[in-house]
């Protein structure tokens, strides 16, 4: 277990290498520098701004000081916000937008493995069909068509929740939440189905039936974990896809997350924020993919007592 | 133990022969996949909603008297109606919806078609050679494919676009650029299971040339889930751009597409929900015929299933 | 009375190519004790004949007839009045061990919870119980095996443990589906001797599928050979070895090689391929490829009695003359 969670690490560490390296040259390589989009300064204000930002130095050292920066977490000044330090602007967002993320992945997990066991159950039943044709909806409704619709129906039609803004109360969390959750659930749902349908026709669940155990043992003991084992690692993708979701859900309920300071960091070419915000997400997801993959190991005996 | 200098050698014997000869039916992978296919309702059913969507898209601008840029001054934000003429009705600008859903229409599908091949491309080419070299080149290339596929992809999309402009034919390459690693990934897997494969053993050992052995046997049997996973990459596509296109990031004015629509219908939402109602049922139609066609192909081809 | 009334089991699939004839019109009988061996070629039927009297058929798969189990019928039980027989009165034993034991649990979680299941054991005497069953099966340092799973394990350890967990509550009657079919030659004897020394030492019946003639002779009583779904011929091991009285049996036996013949010099195989399961043929299914067909073959052949407790489905009126000799003479 060990020896796999070490291996798995040297793994990671590469990826977030090439993560940080393109970022940085993708950056460098970019046509107009940072400060030209607004009107020309004057060669000697752009001088003493590179030099405030340390553009004057050759590539390497750049470089170099860059991955340092980044490994205490150091993502620079913004470019446009220009008394704000990128570390500032995430920290402000972060928890805003965690609380989002982690309410939608919970619900989607919830919602997600037991409809997909229950169709599994169901299988080729009219009810199964309805539910996976329904999923099919959810998985090609996008969250940003999604969630007007849903502001369209509760927040304008009836009026029963606000249409936007953030102020930590519950009615203000259900819509971005839902909206951010629905294609997850679907997607989820479909997984465990699946897998839950593969499961149920492999032999050692013959061989507990043949036991003589009953359904609800045979399924709880035996079925749920093997065919929860997909689920769980599907939650580094999901929680890939929860993020970027965050950025047009964040966007449509204006809320003031991470996601917004992204898009609007894109609008404004705000470089340092865009790559700061890309290299914080990214690590996140690697860490996290990171911890999935351990837990998923755990789980299996198969790779926990590999040698 | 006299009996023993007579007795043939023991493997395979005779009876175990009989068994493997079970009956066979002769029939092919795509005749076979054809007649699933078509047990497949679903999948008819979304194979028949595109080809209407596409033909819509392709004449509807043809026989429409609107154009998509030029706004008819006499009706600002109005409701679909025959009387005006504008069946979808008109966006806050009085440009005509039904005209501007069409042409994004075909941006959204260009894009979906040219960023997919891009990235079939890349994948088939770059999945293939790892699957064909195999050993340690392979485990190198793969590699690297599974340190870039724990990026965040769309984060990087949006870095490139923000880095190198808005334009469309860096969508193209982006979205593709990004999305080849499932391809590679696949067809790696599949290049590596057929070199193995009998029949590829027998081609090679009757004296084909390796070339030979690519053409007439590996890419044959790769076009099964080529066409599987081409059919479920081009809603992926369509929804990258869309969502780039509703940052504001993907297609520019005066062109426009789904996702830029579906975005300037959220913002009329409360004066003009007909502005959203129509591109994002565009969108999701379009969207959901692809899964349920590409769900209904993976079912006919994959040869798991049987 | 029998431990085991089998009459007229019938078994259909339903499949999108049409309805599939797995098994058709089997009936037998099982004393307490004995030991039957159910032989034929894939696909003639064998394991959905076990499937069916276990009820874990799929869920295409349709079963009709009578299986009668110490007097009580098994077909058409209400679930939760199956599981109380399974593993309990009747353990079943599949031909894959690895892939029939549960790769997320360890041995002993998969052998406890039968007892503690059937015999309302606690944990500990279940253990206790658990780990003196695979003493018996001959695995060696049993208490360590039980905190093992399955991917540790040999496929001939994990068959051994399945006999073991199918013995765990002293069955009477155990089904054993090809057990060594997917295990090396060496282990294959191996399992196949604890078979026999257990089917001697326990009352438990044990019904053996397989297509291995050689595991027959050595561990059966009596035998059954099926083909497409169908009893061809029925009898006890001795006789039925000495003196096939089908062409099918006969062909079975010719294409192993046999060590207690002079005319053993020449393997056979029989030609051509089981029927269509979805059309069957009209009359005797074997008619296409056996050496004897004739005139009245057009015609389905009854499972009919003859000489002594042995039955057969062939018009032939005469032994059908083994091949070999002929060519001999």
């Amino acid at each position: 277990m060990l020896n796999y969670s070490l291996k798995r690490l040297a793994s990671a560490v590469p990826t977030l290498l090439i993560l940080i390296t393109v970022a940085f040259f993708l950056i460098r390589i970019a046509p107009g520098g940072p400060f030209d989009s607004e009107k020309a300064l004057p060669p000697e204000i752009e001088a003493n701004l590179e030099a405030k930002y340390q553009l004057d130095d050759p590539l390497v050292v750049q470089y170099v000081r860059y991955l340092g920066d980044i490994l205490m977490f150091d993502f620079g000044p913004s470019f446009h916000y220009r008394d704000w330090t990128v570390n500032e602007l995430i920290a402000q967002g972060a928890p805003v937008s965690f609380t989002l993320g982690a309410i939608a992945l919970v619900l989607a997990m919830l919602f997600g493995t037991t409809i997909g066991v229950w169709a599994a159950l169901k299988q080729n039943t009219v009810a199964d069909y309805a539910t996976m044709s329904i999923a099919m909806i959810g998985i090609s409704v996008p969250n940003f068509v999604m969630a007007p619709l849903l502001v369209l129906a509760f927040a304008i039609g009836l009026g029963w929740l606000p249409a936007g803004g953030w102020d930590g109360s519950v009615s203000r969390m259900v819509l971005p939440s839902i909206a951010l959750a629905l294609p997850m659930i679907a997607y989820i749902a479909r997984i465990t189905r699946g897998s839950m349908i593969e499961v149920l026709h492999s032999d050692f669940i013959r061989t507990a039936r043949a036991k003589g155990l009953p359904e609800r043992e045979v399924l709880v003991r035996h079925a749920l974990k093997p065919a929860l084992l997909p689920v769980i690692s599907y939650l580094g993708p999901a929680a890939a896809a929860i993020l970027t979701g965050s950025v047009v859900i964040e966007r449509i309920f204006t809320i003031p997350g991470i996601g917004s300071h992204f898009v609007q960091g894109a609008l404004n070419r705000d470089y340092t924020l865009v790559m700061g915000v890309v290299i914080f997400y990214g690590v996140l997801i690697i860490v996290l993919n990171y911890l999935v993959d351990l837990v998923y190991a755990w789980l299996d005996p198969r790779i926990r007592y590999d040698n | 133990m006299t009996a023993e200098s007579t007795t043939p050698p023991r493997e395979p014997d005779a009876f175990e022969q009989a068994m493997d000869r079970r009956p066979v039916k002769g029939r092919s992978l795509w005749v076979d996949a054809w007649h699933r296919l078509k047990r497949n309702k679903a999948a008819l059913a979304g194979a028949g909603l595109l080809v209407v969507i596409v033909v819509m898209v392709t004449i509807g601008p043809m026989l429409n008297p609107w154009d998509h840029e030029i706004p008819d001054w006499d009706h600002y934000s109005t409701p679909p109606s025959l009387e005006t003429g504008h069946l979808m009705g008109t966006d806050a600008l009085g440009r005509d919806l039904f005209e501007r859903v069409m042409v994004g229409g075909r941006i959204s599908l260009l894009v979906g078609l040219v960023a997919t091949l891009v990235s079939l491309f890349i994948g088939v080419l770059y999945g293939a050679t790892a699957g064909y070299l195999g050993g340690r080149v392979d485990n190198w290339m793969m590699r690297a494919v599974d340190a870039i596929y724990a990026l965040p992809f769309m984060f990087f999309v949006i870095l490139l676009m923000v880095v190198f402009g808005r334009n469309i034919f860096l969508i193209f390459v982006a979205i593709g650029a990004v999305n080849w690693l499932d391809m590679a990934r696949i067809v790696r897997g599949q290049t590596l299971s057929l070199k193995n494969k009998a029949f590829i053993e027998a081609a090679r050992a009757s004296g084909a040339t390796e070339r030979q052995v690519i053409v007439r046997h590996i890419i044959p049997n790769l076009l099964g889930v080529v066409a599987v996973y081409v059919s479920l990459t081009i809603p992926q596509v369509i929804l990258v751009e869309s969502f780039l296109s509703f940052l504001g990031l993907g297609v520019q004015e005066p062109l426009t597409s789904w996702g830029a629509l579906v975005n300037e219908g959220a913002q009329e939402l409360e004066t003009a929900p007909w502005s959203l109602l129509f591109p994002a049922a565009f969108l999701a139609a379009t969207l959901f015929a692809f899964n349920f066609l590409g769900d209904g192909l993976r079912d006919a081809l994959d040869p798991r299933d049987r | 009375m029998a431990l085991l009334e089998v009459r007229d089991l019938t078994v259909t699939f339903d499949t999108p190519d049409g309805v599939v004839h797995a098994v058709n019109g089997l009936s037998f009988d099982l004393e307490p004790g004995q030991t039957l061996g159910i032989v034929g070629e894939s696909g003639s039927g064998k394991t959905q004949t076990a499937l069916a009297m276990m009820g874990l058929l799929a869920e295409n798969g349709r079963a009709s007839g009578s299986v009668r189990f110490r007097g009580q019928e098994l077909l058409g039980l209400s679930t939760s009045e199956q599981t109380r027989i399974r593993g309990s009165k009747i353990s079943m034993i599949f031909q894959d061990p690895v892939s029939a034991l549960n790769p997320y649990m360890s041995i002993g979680e998969q052998l406890i919870e039968v007892l503690t299941h059937h015999r309302n054991l606690k944990r500990g005497p279940a253990r206790a119980r658990a780990i003196e069953m695979l003493r018996q099966v001959r695995i060696s340092d049993p208490e360590r095996r039980m905190r093992q799973y399955p991917h540790q394990l040999s496929g001939g350890m994990c068959q051994r443990i399945m006999i073991a967990m199918g013995l765990l509550c002293q069955p009477d009657l155990l089904i054993a589906d090809e057990p060594t079919t997917a295990l090396d030659v060496t282990v294959q004897s191996q399992i196949n001797l604890l078979m026999g020394e257990l089917s001697e030492k326990s009352s438990t019946a044990i019904v053996l599928i397989t297509h291995d003639l050689g595991v027959v002779a050595g561990l059966c009583d009596k035998v059954l050979v099926m083909y497409a779904g169908e009893v061809m011929e029925m009898a006890d091991v001795e006789p039925l070895f000495a003196d096939p009285a089908h062409p099918y049996s006969q062909g079975l036996l010719e294409s192993v090689p046999r060590l207690d013949r002079e005319d053993s010099g020449i393997l056979r195989a029989i030609p051509g391929n089981p029927p269509d399961l979805v059309s069957l043929p009209t009359g005797c299914p074997f008619r296409a490829r056996c050496d004897y067909a004739f005139d009245a073959c057009t015609e389905h052949p009854k499972l009919e009695p003859f000489d002594d407790d042995r039955w057969k489905r062939c018009f032939l009126e005469s032994r059908p003359m083994p091949k070999s000799s002929e060519e001999n003479a």
